[in-house]
């Protein structure tokens, strides 16, 4: 993003490449670059998870507080999406530079998260109508090279994986006020289920093809690109062996928005929703299996935690 | 007069250490590819990441046909406090903390090499638990020399506090956040150990005039230990002879 420069001739072999589903660095249309993702990163927060996509670098923390329920929902919990575009990025992001892009991330996040079938705020909640978890979902912005949306829904999928809610070990109910008390115990916890919470898929329109994870300099070639919010499959992240006894969720689409100055004809619109949901499944499916075998590690203290050192 | 409780009847200090150790610090250099230099370091618990843009053509209402003009940005992810904090930078707290982090990078800095232009130099604090602004410093010398702009000499910061055990008065040597909680005193220091120099000095609380020798030597050695484990990163980051940005990134 910063100081991208293309020429014209460049531009045009992009696109060409494109139209034969042939990109500038081998991949096809749908492939993914590959991916560096670690949880746990932050000790301080509940959840925390690094994603690393080629030049993109995404840090996301989860913090847990305990709140009122709305009184139009009182069993259900909430939580609430921050974007931070760092200025390591880019210089322009210094003080408030990369607010605009900072809340139409944060707002198409909301968006994803915001139906329950897509993420069931229903086990947050602790006492009907009294108390409930918040879940403050912070994401930093360390570098950009392209693909924010997927980047940003991969690595808050993550960090919800790995987010530890402490248990509630007694309860006081005094004439309408509730005193929580929460276990100190560190390994008292557990964990939230994020099978199908969404991830988002951003399909950049290069002539007359869609592509899915573009580079910056894809990007710069494209007029009009689409964000699709595909719920996960609850499957690939549980690690039991009945697992394979559930039956296949229907994917849904939990958010649809546009990117761009351009325009997009209905049926190029159809193929890249399809094109967008093949892509997601096979997203959801790897990142559920690296997840569950970062978890076993964990488990057996066989993880060994790099951080940002590596 | 220093609080009694900040080290124990056995010599050890609330987090177990002894007055005179650090704690761990683990860095490493060129962890991005977009900025000109890089660096992330751990003090301890806390964890800071440094980026530096630079030098390059400064904006007009900031340049200076003398020096070149040095730009700190200090943010804290809103993830990085026990309590969430709700606005990663523009607070005051923050502003200040710029203010200290250009004045001590600045005496760094060679400025005359380098009229008209601008270094920007962002710090991003991941996780704070005491000792935030001598983690910046420190990991921002090493962004500085990622980057290849020429330094006077490395700059470090560390902090002293002091402690009283029985009748004798211990200096402990970088606070970590439960003893500044604790209200004890705490001194920060800049410097320039090859040369002996400081750059910035800043103190919380009170602090007797017997004692302030003592808690500011300790210190001062404290950024002297602080420069050898940089030095011996950075010579580390040298031998093993290449950069993420050497490596073509698809």
């Amino acid at each position: 993003m910063a100081g991208l420069l293309l020429s014209s001739t460049e531009k045009v072999f992009i696109v060409h490449g494109v139209q034969e589903d042939f990109r500038s660095d081998g991949r096809s249309n749908i492939d993914y670059r590959p991916m560096e993702l670690e949880t746990d990163v932050v000790s301080h927060a509940s959840g925390s998870a690094r994603l690393r996509l080629a030049n993109t670098d995404i840090l996301v923390g989860i913090k847990t507080e305990i709140d009122t329920p709305k009184p139009d929902k009182p069993d259900m919990g909430k939580i609430e999406f921050f974007v931070d575009c760092s200025a390591n990025a880019t210089p322009e992001f210094e003080g408030r530079g990369g607010e605009n892009l900072a809340s139409s991330i944060s707002n198409t996040m909301q968006r994803a998260y915001h139906s329950s079938q897509a993420f069931d705020l229903k086990q947050l909640c602790i006492v009907e109508g009294k108390q409930c978890w918040k879940l403050y979902v912070d994401i930093l912005i360390l570098e950009c090279g392209g693909n924010l949306f997927d980047a940003v829904s991969l690595a808050t999928k993550a960090a919800l994986f790995n987010t530890r809610i402490p248990l509630v070990k007694a309860l006081l109910m005094d004439g309408g006020n509730v005193d929580l008390q929460l276990s100190d115990d560190p390994y008292d916890f557990k964990f939230l289920d994020v099978g199908s919470a969404p991830l988002l898929v951003t399909l950049c329109k290069i002539g007359e093809k869609c592509v899915v994870d573009p580079s910056a300099e894809e990007e710069s070639c494209s007029v009009i690109s689409l964000i699709v919010g595909i719920t996960g499959n609850s499957k690939s992240y549980c690690a039991d062996k009945g697992a394979s006894n559930l039956s296949d969720v229907d994917i849904k689409c939990s958010t649809i928005s546009m990117n761009g100055p351009g325009s997009l004809a209905p049926k190029t619109l159809k193929n890249a929703i399809h094109q967008g949901i093949i892509a997601a499944k096979v997203l959801d499916d790897s990142l559920g299996q690296a997840l569950l075998r970062e978890r076993r590690e964990n488990i057996n203290s066989m993880k060994s935690s790099y951080g940002f050192l590596k | 007069m220093p609080a009694a409780d900040l080290l124990s009847s056995q010599g050890l200090r609330l987090d177990g250490r002894r007055p005179n150790e650090l704690r761990r610090i683990r860095c490493k250099l060129g962890v991005f590819t977009q900025p000109d230099g890089s660096a992330y370091l751990e003090q301890g618990n806390t964890k800071v990441l440094a980026a530096v843009y630079g030098p390059h053509q400064a904006s007009k209402s900031k340049m200076s046909t003398e020096a070149v003009v040095v730009n700190c940005q200090y943010s804290m992810a809103t993830f990085s406090t026990g309590e969430r904090k709700n606005r990663p930078r523009g607070d005051r707290k923050s502003q200040e903390m710029s203010m200290h982090l250009r004045q001590a990078l600045t005496a760094a800095i060679k400025t005359e090499m380098y009229p008209r232009s601008q270094i920007d130099i962002y710090i991003e604090v991941l996780q704070a638990d005491g000792g935030t602004y001598c983690a910046s410093v420190n990991a921002a010398s090493l962004a500085l020399i990622d980057a290849g702009i020429p330094l006077r000499a490395y700059v470090t910061a560390c902090s002293a506090s002091l402690g009283r055990r029985s009748a004798t008065h211990e200096p402990l040597v970088d606070v970590s956040h439960i003893e500044e909680a604790a209200d004890g005193v705490c001194l920060t220091v800049a410097s320039l150990p090859s040369t002996g120099s400081i750059a910035l000095l800043e103190m919380s609380n009170r602090l007797h005039m017997d004692h302030f020798n003592i808690v500011l030597t300790r210190a001062m050695q404290g950024c002297r230990d602080i420069e050898v484990i940089l030095d011996g990163a950075v010579r580390q980051h040298l031998a093993e002879g290449w950069t993420k940005q050497d490596v073509i990134t698809i």
